[in-house]
C-alpha cells in the first residue's frame, strides 16, 4: 500500500464514517458534530484531489459557516431537557431499501462503465487558475451567483422575522395570516391578552404537543 | 194537362228546406219560426191539390204515371256493369191522392200544434221535427224505386223517433209512459219489420237485377221467378214485414200504444194519417208483386190485427189508448182490404181514414188541453205514482160537451164516420172494404170465412167502444169537483178551425153524392185502378172482373151486416154507459180472467218482455262482459305490462345504469382515495418515491 | 488510488444522505442529509477534474456548489425556525398540511 492509498483510506473511512454517524445516531447533536468530521474528511479527499484552494474553501465556508448555522439551528430548536423516548424513524425500511437501490445502481454505473481515465497532471496550485477562471469563463455564474446569495440572504432574513416587530405591533390583535399559520381556538385566543401573541401562545401549543409520545428525532 | 217535374220539385224542397231553416235559425225567428213550417207545408198543399184535380178531373195519370228518372246517379265502376241504380219520381193517381192526404192533413195539424204547443220552449225544434218528416213522408210517396222507397221509410222512422220522444224532459207522461222509452220501441220495433223488408228489397234485386217499379213488374213478367213461385211470395211476405212494422200489425203493434207519449198533434199526424198508412201505401204500390198466397196471408194478419186491436180497445181507460188501438184496429181493415183485393176499397180507407182519425186525436188533444187547464186552475196535476188527476183518464171526465161544444160536434161526426154510419165518408170505404171481404171469403173462397167474419166483429167492437169513449167523455155528470168543470174551456180557434176542416171532409159529399153509393159510383173506383200481379195473365184480368162484381153483389148484404154490427155496438155502449144498465166498474171488480188479458193487452208486451227482450239483454251482457273483462282486461294487461317493463327498465336503469355510472364513479374515487395516500404530505416521501422513479428509469433506459 | 474509488465514497456518501434525508424526523437533521448528499456531488465533481481531461472545470462547479449550499442552508434553516414557531415542533411529519 502506497502512502497514498493509506491515507486516502483513512481519509475514506472518516468521511463515511461520520456520514454513518449523521444518519443514523438518534441524537440531532451528535449527527451535527458528525457532520463535521465529514467535512474535514471530504476536505482531505480535496487535498488529496490536488483542489487544494477547494478544500480550503469547504472547510471555511462548510465547517465555518454551514455547520456553525446547522448547529444554531439545532441548538434554537431543540428543547433544553431532552426527553428521550422511544425513537421513531420515518418509513425506515423503504428508505433504506431505496437508499440501498440507489448505491446499488451508482456501484453498478461506477463500475461497468468504461470511465476514460487520463494520467493525472502532476499537483499544481489551483487558486490562480480558479481565480482567473472566475474572471473569462465563469464570470456570469460568478455574478449570478452573488445575486443569488444577496437573495438568499434577504430571503432567509425575512422568513426568520419574528412576527411582532415593535411595542405597537406587540398590543395589536393577531393577524389573519397569523391565525392562518397557528391552529389556536378562538377561546384560547379570547382567554389569552394579545400582548405577546404569537410566541405565547406557540409555546403553550408546543407545551401541549409536547405531551405527546413523540421524540424529535 | 201535364203536371212538370219542377211541381214535385218544389213539393219536396219546400219542407227540406223549411227544416232546414227551422233547425239552423229557426229560434230566432218571430213567433218561434213556425210560419216558415206552416208556408212551406200550406205551399205544397196547394201544389199537391193542383196536381190531384189535374189528375182527378183531366185525368192527367190516365195513360199511364209520370216519372222522372235522374239516370246513372250511381253506376257500378266497371263498363261490364250489369245494373245501374236509377232515382226518380213517380207519380200516378195514387201517389196524387197521397200527396193530398199527407200535405193536406200535415198542414191542418201544423196549425192545430201552433195552439198545442204554444209555449214550450223547444216549440221551434218542434216545428222543425215537423217539417223534417213531411219531407220524409213526400219522399216515400214520391219515390219510383225500391231504394228511394227505403230511404223515405227510415226517414219517416227517424222522425217519428225524433218526434215521439219530444217530450223526454219528462219521465212519465200520462198514462204510465216515458216518452224516451217510447220512442226507442217505437224505432225499434219498426226496426224488426225493416229488416225483413229489407231482406225483400235485396231478394228482389238480385233475382231482377231492378230496383225500379215499373222495371221491376216488367221483370217479373218476363219471368225472373220462373219455376221458383214460392220465392216470390217470400219476397212479398218479407216486403210486407216492413208494413207489419210500421203499420202496427199484430205482431209489431206495440210501439203504437206507447206512442201516445207524444205531444197529440203528432200523434195525429203520425199514427193517425200518415206514418201507419206508409205500410198499407208500400203494399199498394207493390200490388204487382205479391202472389194470391201472400195476399190471403196479409189478409189474415190484416184481419186478426183488427179484431185483436179492438178487443183491447174495449177496456182501456186513457182516451189516447182507446184511439191508438182504434188506429191499430183500421190499419187492420186497410191490410185485410187490399188482401182480399178490394185494393181500391182499402186505398180509399186510407184516405178516409186519415181524416177521421187526424180529427178525432186532435179532438181529443182539445179535450186533454181543457182538462189541463181545469186542473191546473186549481192547483192539481197529475200524479205518476197514483194515477190521480190524469187528464187523459176518461173516467175524470163526463158531461163536457156543455163546456166544449164544437169539440163535441167534430167529434162526434169523427165517431159516426169511424163506426160505418150512413153519411159519412167511413161509412163508405168500410163499407167497400166488408163487401170486398164478404165477397172474398164468403162467396169466392168460403175457407176463409175467418177474415170476413172477424172484420165484421170487429166492427161491431169498434161501434162499442168509439160510443163508450163518447158517452164517458161528452155525456152524464163530470166525475170530478166542480171547481175543476168550472176551468173547462172550448180550446182556442187555432186548433178548432182544424177539427172543424176536418169534419167537414169527413162527410159522405166528396166522394159520391149517393149516401148509400153502391161499389162502383164512388170516383175512387174509377180513379184507384187495381193493378195487375206482374206475373199477371188474361186469366188474372178475368179473375179482377169477377172479384169486382162479387163485391158488387155481396155489396148490399155487407152493408147490412156491418149496419148490423154498428147499430149492435151502438146499442151495447148505449145501454152501458147511458143507461147504466150493465156497469163496466162491476165487471172490472168482478176480477174476470177475460177483463184482465183484455186491460193487460194480451200480455204481449210481457211476452216481448221475456223473450226478445231478455234475449237481447242476455248477448248485450254478455258483449259488455265481454268488452270489460277480455278487452278491457287485454288492455289492462297490456297496460300492466307496460307498466312492468317500465318497472324493469327503471330497475335497469336504477341497477344498471346507475350501477355503472356510481360503479365508474366509486371505482374513480377509489382510485382517487388511493392514489391520494402518494400525497402525503410528507416530503419525504416524496423524494423516496422520486428515488425510486429514478431508479426505474434507470433500470429502462439503462 | 483510480478514480472509482472516489466515485465509490461518493456513492456511499450519496446513498447515506438519502437515508439521512429520507428516515430522519428533525428536520435539521433532514438539512444535514442534503449536506452530505452536496457533499457527495461535489466530490464526484473533483475526482472527474482529476481524473477527466484535466481541466479545473470540476471543481469550479464544486465551487459554486458549496456557495449555493450556504446560501441554501440560510435560507432553510430560516425555513425550520419558521416552522417550528408555526407548528411549534421541527417534526417534519407534522408538517402535513398538503396531504390529499
Amino acid at each position: 500500500m502506497t502512502p497514498h492509498q493509506i491515507v486516502f483510506a483513512i481519509l475514506a473511512v472518516v468521511t463515511v464514517g461520520g456520514a454513518v454517524l449523521v444518519a443514523f445516531t438518534p441524537r440531532v447533536i451528535h449527527a451535527a458534530f458528525s457532520l463535521l468530521f465529514t467535512f474535514m474528511g471530504v476536505a482531505g479527499l480535496y487535498v488529496l484531489l490536488a483542489a487544494d484552494f477547494l478544500a480550503v474553501a469547504q472547510v471555511i465556508i462548510y465547517v465555518g459557516g454551514i455547520l456553525v448555522l446547522i448547529l444554531f439551528g439545532v441548538m434554537l430548536t431543540q428543547r433544553i431537557y431532552d426527553v428521550r423516548l422511544r425513537v421513531q424513524r420515518i418509513q425506515p425500511v423503504l428508505g433504506g431499501a431505496t437508499a440501498l437501490g440507489v448505491l446499488a445502481l451508482l456501484l453498478a454505473v461506477i463500475f461497468r462503465t468504461e470511465w476514460p481515465v487520463v494520467a493525472p497532471p502532476p499537483p499544481a496550485p489551483t487558486t490562480a487558475p480558479i481565480g482567473a477562471a472566475f474572471m473569462k469563463q465563469y464570470v456570469f455564474p460568478f455574478e449570478f451567483a452573488s445575486v443569488v446569495l444577496l437573495v438568499a440572504l434577504i430571503g432567509a432574513a425575512l422568513i426568520a422575522r419574528r412576527p411582532v416587530s415593535d411595542d405597537e405591533q406587540a398590543r395589536r390583535p393577531v393577524s389573519d395570516d397569523e391565525q392562518a399559520r397557528r391552529p389556536v381556538s378562538d377561546d384560547e385566543q379570547a382567554r389569552r391578552p394579545s400582548s405577546d401573541g404569537g410566541s405565547a401562545s406557540t409555546r403553550d401549543e408546543a407545551e401541549r404537543r409536547a405531551g405527546r409520545v413523540k421524540e424529535e428525532v | 194537362m201535364e203536371t212538370s217535374i219542377v211541381t214535385y220539385a218544389l213539393i219536396l224542397i219546400l219542407p227540406l228546406a223549411a227544416f232546414i231553416i227551422q233547425m239552423l235559425v229557426g229560434r230566432r225567428l218571430p213567433r218561434g219560426g213556425d210560419w216558415v213550417v206552416l208556408t212551406a207545408i200550406f205551399a205544397a198543399f196547394v201544389l199537391s191539390f193542383g196536381v190531384f184535380w189535374r189528375a182527378l178531373s183531366g185525368g192527367a195519370f190516365a195513360n199511364g204515371p209520370w216519372t222522372w228518372t235522374f239516370r246513372d246517379w250511381l253506376r257500378t265502376p266497371t263498363p261490364q256493369a250489369s245494373w245501374t241504380l236509377p232515382m226518380g219520381i213517380l207519380v200516378d193517381n195514387v201517389t196524387a191522392m197521397m200527396l193530398v192526404v199527407v200535405t193536406g192533413c200535415s198542414a191542418l195539424i201544423f196549425l192545430f200544434s201552433t195552439g198545442y204547443m204554444a209555449g214550450h220552449p223547444r216549440y221551434s225544434r218542434f216545428f222543425g221535427y215537423l217539417a223534417l218528416f213531411a219531407f220524409s213522408m213526400l219522399v216515400l210517396v214520391l219515390a219510383d224505386n225500391l231504394l228511394a222507397l227505403y230511404v223515405g221509410w227510415e226517414l219517416v222512422g227517424v222522425s217519428s223517433y225524433l218526434l215521439i220522444g219530444f217530450l223526454h224532459d219528462r219521465a212519465l207522461v200520462p198514462p204510465d209512459i216515458s216518452p224516451g222509452s217510447a220512442s226507442k220501441k217505437a224505432f225499434i220495433t219498426t226496426r224488426i219489420g225493416d229488416v225483413g223488408f229489407f231482406l225483400g228489397i235485396l231478394a228482389v234485386f238480385a233475382v231482377t237485377g231492378q230496383l225500379g217499379y215499373g222495371n221491376v213488374f216488367q221483370s217479373i213478367g218476363d219471368g225472373a221467378f220462373m219455376g221458383r213461385p214460392w220465392l216470390l211470395t217470400l219476397v212479398g211476405l218479407l216486403l210486407f214485414c216492413g208494413a207489419i212494422g210500421k203499420s202496427a200489425q199484430f205482431p209489431l203493434h206495440v210501439w203504437l200504444p206507447d206512442a201516445m207519449a207524444g205531444p197529440t198533434p203528432v200523434s195525429a199526424l203520425i199514427h193517425a194519417a200518415t206514418m201507419v198508412a206508409a205500410g198499407v201505401y208500400m203494399v199498394g204500390r207493390l200490388y204487382p208483386i205479391f202472389t194470391p198466397d201472400a195476399l190471403v196471408v196479409i189478409a189474415y194478419v190484416g184481419a186478426i190485427t183488427a179484431f185483436f186491436a179492438a178487443t183491447i180497445a174495449v177496456v182501456m181507460t186513457d182516451v189516447k189508448r182507446v184511439l191508438a188501438y182504434s188506429t191499430i184496429s183500421q190499419l187492420g181493415y186497410m191490410m185485410f182490404g187490399l188482401g182480399v183485393g178490394a185494393y181500391g176499397a182499402g186505398l180509399f180507407h186510407l184516405m178516409t181514414h186519415a181524416f177521421f182519425k187526424a180529427l178525432l186525436f186532435l179532438a181529443s188533444g182539445s179535450v186533454i188541453h181543457a182538462m189541463e187547464h181545469g186542473l191546473g186552475r186549481v192547483g192539481r196535476h197529475w200524479n205518476p205514482d197514483t194515477g190521480e188527476d190524469d187528464p187523459q183518464d176518461m173516467r175524470n171526465m163526463g158531461g163536457l160537451r156543455h163546456a166544449m161544444p164544437i169539440t163535441f160536434a167534430t167529434m162526434g161526426v169523427a165517431t159516426l164516420a169511424i163506426c160505418g154510419v150512413p153519411f159519412t165518408s167511413g161509412f163508405l170505404s168500410k163499407d167497400m172494404i166488408l163487401g170486398g171481404a164478404v165477397a172474398f171469403g164468403f162467396i169466392e173462397h168460403p175457407q176463409h170465412f175467418l177474415i170476413p167474419l172477424l172484420g165484421l166483429a170487429a166492427a161491431a167492437l169498434t161501434a162499442f167502444y168509439m160510443f163508450r169513449l163518447m158517452f164517458m167523455t161528452f155525456f152524464g155528470e163530470f166525475r170530478k169537483e166542480r171547481e175543476v168543470e168550472h176551468g173547462l174551456r172550448e180550446s182556442p180557434a187555432s186548433m178548432t178551425v182544424p177539427l172543424v176542416v176536418l169534419a167537414i171532409f169527413s162527410v159522405w159529399i166528396w166522394y159520391t153524392f149517393d149516401p148509400s153509393a153502391a161499389f162502383r159510383e164512388v170516383w175512387t173506383a174509377e180513379f184507384i185502378v187495381k193493378p195487375l200481379p206482374a206475373t199477371g195473365t188474361l186469366a188474372d184480368v178475368a179473375s179482377n172482373e169477377a172479384f169486382a162484381h162479387a163485391a158488387h153483389t155481396a155489396h148490399i148484404p155487407a152493408m147490412l151486416l156491418s149496419l148490423l154490427a154498428a147499430g149492435a155496438g151502438i146499442l151495447l155502449a148505449w145501454r152501458k154507459y147511458r143507461r147504466g144498465t150493465i156497469s163496466l166498474e162491476a165487471w172490472r171488480t168482478s176480477d174476470s180472467r177475460l177483463y184482465r188479458v183484455l186491460a193487460n193487452k194480451y200480455y204481449v208486451d210481457e211476452a216481448y218482455e221475456h223473450t226478445a227482450v231478455a234475449a237481447t239483454l242476455v248477448v248485450s251482457r254478455a258483449a259488455a262482459w265481454f268488452d270489460k273483462v277480455i278487452i278491457d282486461g287485454l288492455v289492462n294487461a297490456v297496460a300492466r305490462l307496460q307498466v312492468g317493463i317500465s318497472w324493469l327498465a327503471g330497475r335497469a336503469d336504477k341497477f344498471g345504469v346507475d350501477g355503472a355510472v356510481n360503479l365508474l364513479a366509486d371505482a374513480v374515487r377509489a382510485m382517487g382515495n388511493g392514489v391520494r395516500q402518494v400525497q402525503t404530505g410528507r416530503i419525504q416521501n416524496y423524494i423516496v418515491f422520486a428515488m425510486m422513479g429514478i431508479i426505474i428509469l434507470f433500470l429502462i433506459i439503462r | 488510488m483510480g478514480l472509482q474509488a472516489y466515485l465509490v465514497v461518493g456513492a456511499l456518501l450519496f446513498s447515506l444522505g438519502i437515508v439521512c434525508l429520507v428516515t430522519r424526523r428533525n428536520a435539521v437533521a433532514v438539512l444535514m442529509g442534503v449536506e452530505l448528499i452536496l457533499n457527495a456531488a461535489n466530490l464526484n465533481f473533483v475526482a472527474f477534474a482529476r481524473f477527466g481531461y484535466g481541466a479545473l472545470d470540476g471543481q469550479m462547479f464544486a465551487i459554486f456548489s458549496i456557495v449555493m449550499a450556504a446560501a441554501e442552508v440560510a435560507v432553510a434553516l430560516a425555513l425550520v425556525l419558521n416552522l417550528y414557531r408555526t407548528i411549534g415542533t421541527i417534526d417534519v411529519d407534522e408538517a402535513d398540511t398538503l396531504r390529499g
